[in-house]
């Protein structure tokens, strides 16, 4: 088993817009990223496991072969920048994400 | 085969600044246009509801002066976009000044300049949600109701292609658009000379970003891009920097809900067969780029509201007794503050304890549950009015300090104060509260052009 960061070249959050967090790992190298891929970790479950999401509030799951990265976009339970945010650029919401562990 | 047409992108945001060296080589290469953007949503509601800029003026002045300079001496347009960072009229008439203090200076009079701008009339927006053509992007945007547009301090939109291309139609040098799809002057400045617009559009997602897109990547450095028929190219003209066919691929993911279906102004992108090839070690081949009409066009449209007022104290702790029960001191705090203001409405103000080493950063959603050795400690209070949440919070910061939680020793205060006074004022906070596209009948009907 290794770690998800430890396997990835990219993995970062960010603002899709002031509603949407989304989530890059991309990867230097094609075994890690099929291995990634291939190992069903990255899922609707464990996304919302992570980040106490409900199913709805995820936008999307995509694995991109031809960039070799995989993004995950879900809500934001605050809007950026206003009352109680935490994270105006949404830059930091991705070390939950680095402890995955992949097969 | 004819020539191709190269854009200068000097920096990811007009104020953010890049090295003298790489734009000489930039210019030195022969642009046939100087493009940039100079907008984001991403530092917050503030921006666009307070009617201020991202950048200083000083950063946004020594920015424009080079690229104005820069290409009067070659005799390409320069096209600036998104002006002033949220690309409203306030923030496009901050942008004009600073330039008329640089034609004055520099003696540019006879430089010919078209404003785009990109304010949407409110009777507009309620004409269309009447019709039924205003809809929240995504499932996260409350629906807009009239109360909330008449909130709104301003209401920018996203123009395409069409108004930046009229503007160059004028024979301007100098373009300084409104707020702006990201990649649209990159695009129309294309398209106006003749190259496929999902080519351009592509060009310009890359582009817009300065040379993020390399290793090492940044903002704030030049980026090269040159339209050819078939394909195009990128590279940065800093030598200290590469791009490769993984690092230009991975770009498309930035910033995106979906890492190759990337929705603009009246088109689809679909980056899902493009073939990215090295040119060589420092210069990356694209092609592929497709383009798909939406359905009807429909613009984004941006707004902002005053939420609140808020105040605020940063505040460190050092003492292990209370670090191991911190959580549940706020709470006594925060109970006792709201037992001694009983005469203020409790909905008219909100307290919240951010607690730095803790789980500052990820509130309730931090997995890790260590205890640090240090707290730094960030309280506010947000309410109707800033005497409200500067009352609250002086109390707040009060009773914390001197709280005699239960198996306390240090009976002389609770909290290391970096600054005096403790209490800041922050003043208004905004929230997003028009995220939504409004389908228009002509792309270009919001966005008038104006020639000066």
């Amino acid at each position: 088993m290794d770690r998800l960061v430890d396997l990835a070249k990219v993995l970062r959050s960010k603002n899709s817009g002031p509603f949407e967090i989304t989530l890059d790992v991309l990867f230097d190298n094609k075994k890690n990223y099929d291995r990634v891929k291939e190992s069903g970790v990255i899922t609707e479950k464990t996304i919302c496991e992570a980040y106490h999401l409900k199913r709805e509030d995820i936008q999307c799951i995509v694995f991109f072969d031809k960039a070799m990265g995989v993004k995950i976009t879900y809500n934001r339970p605050i809007s950026s920048g206003t009352c109680f945010d935490r994270d105006v650029y949404g830059a930091q919401q991705h070390a939950p994400l680095m402890e995955l562990l992949i097969p | 085969m004819r020539k191709s047409f190269k854009i200068l992108s000097p920096c990811g945001i007009l104020g953010y600044g890049f090295p003298d060296a790489s734009f000489s080589i930039g210019l030195e290469m022969k642009p046939d246009a100087i493009v940039v953007d100079a907008g984001s949503t991403d530092a917050g509601p503030h921006k666009l509801g307070a009617g201020v800029a991202i950048v200083s003026k000083m950063a946004c002045k020594k920015d424009l002066k080079r690229l104005i300079l820069g290409g009067w001496k070659l005799g390409i347009p320069v096209i600036i976009s998104s002006a002033g960072g949220s690309g409203g009229a306030v923030h496009v008439h901050w942008t004009l000044a600073i330039i008329d203090e640089i034609v004055k200076e520099e003696h540019l009079e006879a430089m010919k300049q078209a404003v785009v701008w990109a304010d949407i009339p409110k009777e507009a927006i309620k004409k269309a949600m009447k019709k039924g053509e205003v809809v929240g992007l995504g499932t996260n945007v409350p629906p807009l109701t009239e109360e909330i547009l008449d909130e709104t301090t301003a209401v920018v939109a996203q123009m395409g292609i069409e108004p930046i291309l009229k503007a160059i139609g004028t024979g301007a040098q100098l373009i300084i658009a409104g707020r702006a799809y990201d990649p649209s002057p990159f695009a129309a400045i294309g398209v106006k000379n003749g190259y496929d617009l999902a080519l351009s559009y592509h060009m310009g997602k890359i582009l817009e970003c300065g040379a993020l897109c390399c290793d090492p990547g940044t903002t704030k450095d030049c980026m090269m891009g040159e339209l050819y028929d078939d394909h195009f190219e990128v590279y940065p003209t800093n030598p200290k920097r590469k791009c490769s066919p993984v690092s230009v691929a991975a770009h498309t993911f930035y910033e995106k809900d979906h890492p190759y279906l990337l929705h603009g102004p009246g088109i689809i992108q679909d980056l899902s067969h493009c073939t990215f090839t090295a040119v060589n070690d420092h210069r990356v081949s694209v092609s592929g780029s497709k383009i798909m009409p939406s359905d009807g066009y429909w613009i984004k449209l941006e707004g902002a509201r005053l939420k609140a007022y808020r105040t605020f104290v940063i505040a460190g702790v050092r003492d292990p007794l209370l670090i191991g029960k911190i959580e549940e001191v706020e709470a006594l705090v925060e109970a006792s503050v709201k037992e001694q203001y009983k005469e203020i409405d409790p909905s008219l103000y909100q307290i919240a304890f951010y607690n730095y080493g803790l789980n500052g950063v990820m509130g309730d959603l931090e997995p890790l549950h260590d205890k640090p050795h240090e707290l730094g400690v960030l309280f506010q209070v947000v309410a109707k009015t800033q005497e409200i949440a500067s009352a609250i919070c002086a109390s707040l910061r009060s009773t914390f300090m001197h709280y005699g939680y239960e198996g306390r020793k240090a009976t002389a205060g609770n909290l290391a104060f970096p600054f005096a006074p403790s209490d800041v004022e922050f003043g208004k906070v905004f929230e997003f509260s028009v995220y939504h596209l409004m389908k228009v009948d002509n792309p270009s009907e919001f966005f008038p052009v104006e020639v000066r």
